[in-house]
């Protein structure tokens, strides 16, 4: 039971958590700084086709560089008009997620019309010696492809940033206070331009995760809600690096039951375990009351 | 410029064009425009339209196939009530969400359009699913569901004219009636319109919440009844995102709204003419959608750096 369904379910839940994982980080030094970025959804969906575009011809590594820099671009978009425009967090990002859906569509669209190369290359696992081979946890936590094991780096380094340097403190203060900052020397707008461009790099990782190490392809719309996802992980992780990842593990666990049920041969319409991630969302919002542990200054 | 030509000609090239494509693309953008609007403007950031939308579209058709014996104007009457009820209740849940336990509505509202997505996939292939269980999609709606066509020779049906209706019918309620003044200051300042306006703010944002699922239901209602006359999963493609920027180029005024519905419905029509035409995808789209969007905000922003410059003389901008 535990090699044929455990196991299995561990490991998918790792993969599915590991995109999702890196934008949540992403959005939560973005909201950090005040700002939230609902636009996530349109810059993942710009790392996967930025990913995809150029892994095709330099290869893995030059495909996670692309994916970071066009989730960078689509970024810069949002905080020039955030951050020098002032204008609706909200609205902004929900104009950033349609222009990205619909420009990555329109690109692959037409690239589909010109050239039949449909398949990008792929990263596959990469096994720690000893550690993948322990019982249980081995396989799942250490038999997984690179991204995931920078992300078990980056969460205690970005824990140690936001709370013990004074970078970290910027950050803070500019999403806890936006005047005060100011006042004490902070330099507002760059630390927002500065958080809301990580974020972007971050979500550009995660689509680029999402195609070299996941899907090998494009597809129209493969994001698939995972930037929203993303930022309802923010949320329940409390504006925590660890909470955050530790949520994202939670989404990870409701997408690989997918697999796990059909495993165990349970007779449920599949469109309920499709659902089950969203429905999750709404639940665990409702249940965890997280506005208290949100940065004062966050949409505004 | 092929693609532009094919884009113009799409859209109003012809009387065809203009009344079978355009309008008729118009009319659900007219709703959940409509819908959008009204939420914005009591600060409610209802980005669910397009849940709602297939709510309603899902109730009406579950009616029509049900009520397919009684006379027309009941079967038609009832999808309209259906698919404002089915929106109404869809956009019920994340009222509920946020009344009680404060989950913000941006989040619970594009949580529910995934989840509206899923549960139209799962009724066209179970209990909705045509006769034959061979197709993902509804039975066929009987004669008696279809709803009446307003010019003759043209594909231009019922749901036009309830659009314009009910476009007249929300400026009305918001400039003319006490609801509409309670939604507008709890827009503009939600702490003001508690404490100088006496307004229970709560009880008004769960009205205007439910109002503006309804108009996103009757654009569902009125796609199933007037276009597609079945329940399929691509019923709407992103109309509920579109009439975002539809509400914002109006500025949330109702009798705006059907000039920016029209020419979104025009953009639809006409990229899907140019998707056909000229092998552009239809996509391109969102792409301009969202373009007009931050056009919109960027050129607001700049009007109101302006007026404040000029209202605090010697200001720096």
């Amino acid at each position: 039971m535990i090699e044929l369904v455990l196991v299995p379910f561990l490991e998918a839940m790792i993969r599915t958590a590991t995109p999702l994982a890196f934008a949540a980080l992403g959005e939560l030094v973005t909201e950090r700084a005040g700002v939230i970025n609902i636009g996530l959804e349109g810059i993942i969906i710009a790392g996967c086709l930025g990913a995809f575009l150029v892994a095709g011809s330099g290869g893995v590594g030059a495909g996670f560089a692309a994916g970071a820099l066009a989730g960078l671009l689509m970024a810069s978009v949002f905080a020039f008009f955030v951050v020098t425009l002032r204008t609706d967090q909200i609205i902004t990002g929900t104009a950033l997620t349609l222009l990205g859906l619909g420009i990555t569509g329109a690109w692959y669209g037409a690239l589909l019309d010109s050239s039949s190369t449909i398949t990008a290359a792929t990263i596959s696992a990469a096994p720690i010696p000893w550690l993948s081979e322990l019982p249980v946890i081995g396989r799942p936590f250490f038999r997984q492809p690179i991204p995931t094991y920078a992300l078990y780096a980056l969460v205690p380094m970005l824990a140690w940033w936001l709370t013990r340097t004074h970078g970290g403190l910027a950050l803070r203060a500019t999403g806890e206070h936006v005047e005060a900052a100011r006042a004490a020397g902070v330099r507002t707008d760059l630390v927002r331009w500065s958080a809301i461009g990580f974020g972007g790099v971050m979500g550009g990782l995660c689509g680029a995760t999402l195609v070299l190490a996941q899907v090998g392809t494009f597809n129209e719309g493969m994001s698939a809600g995972r930037g929203f996802i993303a930022i309802a992980i923010v949320v329940l992780g409390r504006w925590t690096p660890f909470g955050t990842v530790g949520a994202a593990m939670v989404f990870g666990g409701a997408f690989a039951l997918q697999f796990a049920f059909q495993s165990l041969g349970w007779d449920l319409p599949y469109q309920v375990f499709l659902a089950l991630p969203y429905v999750l969302t709404l639940l665990l919002l409702a249940t965890l009351r997280g506005r208290a542990a949100a940065p004062a200054e966050l949409g505004r | 410029m092929d693609a532009l030509i094919a884009l113009w000609d799409g859209a109003f090239g012809s009387s065809y064009a203009f009344w079978s494509a355009t309008l008729v693309r118009t009319t659900p953008l007219l709703f959940v425009g409509l819908g959008v609007a009204i939420a914005f403007r009591a600060g409610i950031l209802n980005i669910g339209a397009e849940g709602q939308l297939l709510a309603g579209a899902a109730l009406a058709t579950a009616f029509a196939l049900l009520a397919a014996d009684w006379p027309r104007p009941v079967v038609v009457v009832g999808m309209i009530v259906a698919g404002a009820v089915g929106g109404a209740l869809w956009a019920g849940i994340a009222a509920l969400l946020r009344h009680r336990f404060g989950v913000l509505e941006v989040i619970s509202t594009i949580m529910l359009n995934f989840v509206a997505l899923n549960l139209v996939s799962w009724l066209i292939r179970g209990p909705l699913q045509e006769p034959t269980r061979v197709y993902p999609q509804s039975a066929t709606l009987e004669l008696s569901g279809r709803w009446p066509l307003l010019i003759p020779g043209q594909r231009l049906h019922l749901g036009f004219l309830l659009g314009l209706i009910l476009a007249a019918l929300m400026w009305w309620m918001l400039t003319r009636t006490a609801l509409g003044f309670r939604a507008r200051a709890v827009g503009a300042g939600w702490r003001a319109a508690v404490s100088a306006g006496g307004i229970d703010a709560p009880r008004t944002i769960l009205w205007v919440f439910l109002a503006s699922g309804a108009c996103a239901g009757l654009a569902g209602a009125s796609e199933v009844g007037g276009v597609t006359w079945a329940l399929y999963e691509r019923i709407s493609p992103g109309y509920g995102y579109t009439a975002i920027a539809v509400a914002l180029l109006a500025r949330l005024d109702a009798r705006l709204v059907v000039l920016s519905a029209l020419f979104f419905g025009a953009l639809e029509a006409g990229a899907s003419a140019m998707q056909r035409d000229a092998g552009v995808p239809a996509v391109v789209v969102q792409a301009i959608v969202a373009l007009v969007i931050l056009g919109v905000l960027a050129i607001t922003r700049v009007q109101q750096l302006l007026r404040a410059h000029r209202a605090v003389p010697g200001a720096h901008p």
